[in-house]
Order: structure tokens, then sequence, then C-alpha cells
């Protein structure tokens, strides 16, 4: 088994809204951001990955095991972070280490409480006196201390400062020291995903647009400034989109059609992102 | 070992990592045998992709400058002297050639060329 996730043809068709043919693999000592548009399909996705909800059609494997829904001991392995903890309330952190410890057979104390000091994180006090980041902090030491191969974070990040996101950033590299674990990660913090992601999957309105290594996607594209009539000289087959204004133009190229003599910059993510869905010519 | 990367640069940041690591081969930072840091934790020190260091190190055993070893890691190969000295001679004609082209533009003669490299070899 060489990937962590595999996602083929996987449909699901809501009454407003259809996931179409999403397809998209995760190889294992990876970490694969996931962006698109808040409603593009995202957490959609996610909740089928997960056996929250159940699929149309298609084909899942997660961790190698395609049914997961009887599998018990799989999901073991899967440590999950959503925008939202649920943590009880009146609950300590002491509390979830008791808690999870009869949920997870592979609850490990150590690990939690390396965490739990890791993030300084208070063990007495009352989760509901805990800040944003804290609640996020102790959401992912619970996800971490089960044994877990393959970590999904739906939005996990957003709402928390840069202090603390770089923080949960480096725990998430340390995570994928080792081979075998794997990270899926939607976030709407794009330059998060910039600086650790090894792979990035772009979706809008259900369908996939790409699932590509970041290294060739960063290579692929140029930004190019120029006037309105100089864009003209390049195909437009290669303009992915472009915005005008009324000095002149920028645009997202494929960067082997851009004739030589062009003002070229390489795009930030965030740009790629932009231009792929908005397009524009 | 000290890798600098910029984000700005056009270079892209596999070559950035590759170059440096070549040069400290080069002016003898690095010897043979010695190990380098594993894909995973340059690329978790750099804060870069993995795919990133590893095709660094890809490059880098292409040429000839590191082996290595599954399940042990990446050494410094044996040194290849004439390797190393295929790589300046190539340095060296890159350089030749931006002064040619310099040269012509401002009509400036072979001789007068051959002269000034004269000089400063002397110099040096």
């Amino acid at each position: 088994m060489q990937n962590a996730l595999e996602l083929k043809n996987i449909t699901k068709n809501h009454k407003d809204f259809t996931l179409d043919n999403v397809s998209f693999s995760l190889p294992k000592g990876c970490i694969m951001g996931f962006i698109g548009e808040n409603g593009a399909g995202k957490s959609t996705t996610i909740r089928l990955i997960l056996d929250i909800a159940k699929r149309d059609g298609g084909e899942l494997s997660v961790l190698g095991e395609t049914d997961i829904s009887n599998n018990a001991a799989i999901k073991e392995h899967i440590g999950v972070v959503m925008d939202e903890t649920n943590f009880p309330d009146t609950a300590t952190a002491r509390n979830i280490n008791l808690i999870m410890k009869n949920i997870f057979r592979t609850w490990n104390e150590e690990v939690y409480h390396g965490y739990i000091k890791r993030f300084g994180l208070p063990l007495k006090k009352a989760i509901k006196d805990y800040s944003r980041g804290m609640k996020m902090k102790l959401a992912i030491s619970v996800a971490l201390s089960h044994d877990s191969k393959l970590l999904i974070l739906d939005e996990a990040t957003s709402g928390l400062d840069p202090i603390v996101r770089d923080e949960i950033l480096d725990v998430f590299l340390d995570f994928i020291q080792d081979e075998e674990k794997s990270i899926l990660m939607s976030s709407h913090i794009v330059s998060d995903l910039e600086k650790i992601c090894d792979y990035i999957t772009l979706i809008h309105s259900g369908k996939i647009i790409f699932s590509e290594s970041k290294d060739q996607l960063m290579e692929k594209y140029s930004i190019v400034k120029c006037s309105q009539d100089q864009l003209e000289a390049i195909a437009s087959s290669a303009i992915i989109g472009a915005r005008h204004n009324k000095f002149g133009s920028e645009a997202l190229v494929l960067r082997d059609h851009v004739p030589t003599g062009f003002v070229c910059d390489p795009p930030t993510l965030e740009e790629i992102m932009l231009y792929n869905i908005k397009g524009g010519k | 070992m000290n890798i600098i990367i910029s984000n700005s640069s056009s270079q892209p940041i596999y070559d950035q990592i590759a170059s440096q690591i070549k040069d400290k081969i080069i002016i003898g930072e690095l010897h043979e045998g010695d190990m380098l840091p594993s894909i995973r934790v340059l690329a978790k020190e750099l804060r870069i992709s993995v795919i990133t260091t590893k095709r660094a190190y890809d490059e880098l055993e292409h040429d000839g400058f590191i082996e290595s070893v599954v399940g042990k890691g990446s050494y410094v190969a044996s040194k290849n002297v004439d390797l190393i000295k295929e790589e300046h001679l190539k340095k060296i004609e890159d350089h030749m050639h931006q002064i040619v082209m310099l040269s012509s533009r401002c009509e400036l003669s072979l001789d007068d060329l051959q002269q000034m490299l004269t000089i400063q070899y002397q110099e040096d």
C-alpha cells in the first residue's frame, strides 16, 4: 500500500449540490492541502472519507481498507480535527484523558500528556474557559494520541493567530517525520498550506480542478504583467485567468507558453487558486 | 551546515539546496563519507515540502555528488576530482560567454580582452 488515501470517482448527490466524480490520492508520508471556496465540497468530501455520510458512487480506500464502515480497528488510526471542538464544557484536559482511554484501544497517555505539555495547556482548567487556540490544541493533542496514521483536519487552523498556527504546523511536520503517516488538511489560510504541503488539491463546485504536487504547480504557472494588447500575444489556451485594470493586465499563464520579454513573477498558491476559480480572459 | 533558502529567488528551491550542498562539497566543507540530514529532517527544518528536498537529493545523486543507501541515508560520495573540475570548467565557460557578449557590445577586440585577462591573471 503506497497511498494513505485513495478516492476514485466519488459521487454524492444532494438536492442542490453534487459532488461530481471526485478522484485524488494522498501518498503515505505526505501532507495534502485541500483548498476551495466555501461550499465547494471540501467538508462533504471529508465526511465521505470519514464514513459520516454515505457516498452514492465511486471507490474509496482509507489506509488500504476499502470498507471502513464495518472496521472499527482502522478508525483507531484516523485522527480527526474539525473546525469546532465538541468537548464537554465542564471537562478538563485530565478528564479528556480518562474519557479517551475508554474510547480508543490504542490511546497512549504518555503521548497525550507530551502534547499537553508541549502546547502548554493547563490540566485542571475547565474547557469552557479555554481560548479558541487552546481548544484546537487540545483537539489536535487528542487526534494525535491514538496511534493515528492518517490525520484529517477540516478548517482546524482557521480563526487562530499566526503564532499558534506556526506552533501547530511544527507539530504536523514532526508528525510526518514517520513515513507511514500522512495528513489531509483543508484550510482557507492558503499561505500555511503553501509552507508545508507536498500536494495541493483544488475543488470547485463539487469538481476537482487539480490535484498535484506543490512544486509542480509552482513551476507550471507564471504571473505575467503587461498591457492588454500584449496579453493577446499569448495563446488564450495558456491563460488560466486574468485581471485587467486601467494601467495594464495581470494574468496567470502556463509558464512554457510565455514569449520572451514578458515580466514574469512566480505565483503564490493563493493566486493559482484565485485565477483557476475566477478565470477571466 | 547552513542552507539558506530564498523564496523570492527565481531559482527553484530544490536547485538552491542542491547547488549549496554542491558548493560545500567543492570547497571541502563537506567531506567524503559525511552523512547528510535525512530528506524529512531537512524538509522539516527548512519548512519545505518533502518532495522538494527529495528532488534536490535526487539531483545531487544523479550528478554523482552523493550516494543514497536505502534505510540508511545519504552520504557524500567519494570525491571525483575530474567531476569537480568539470563543474568549475563549466562555470568558467559560462562567465567567459558573458564576457564575450559584453565585449562585443562595447566593441572590445580580442587583443584588448586578452591583455586585460593577462593583467588580471598576473595580479592574482
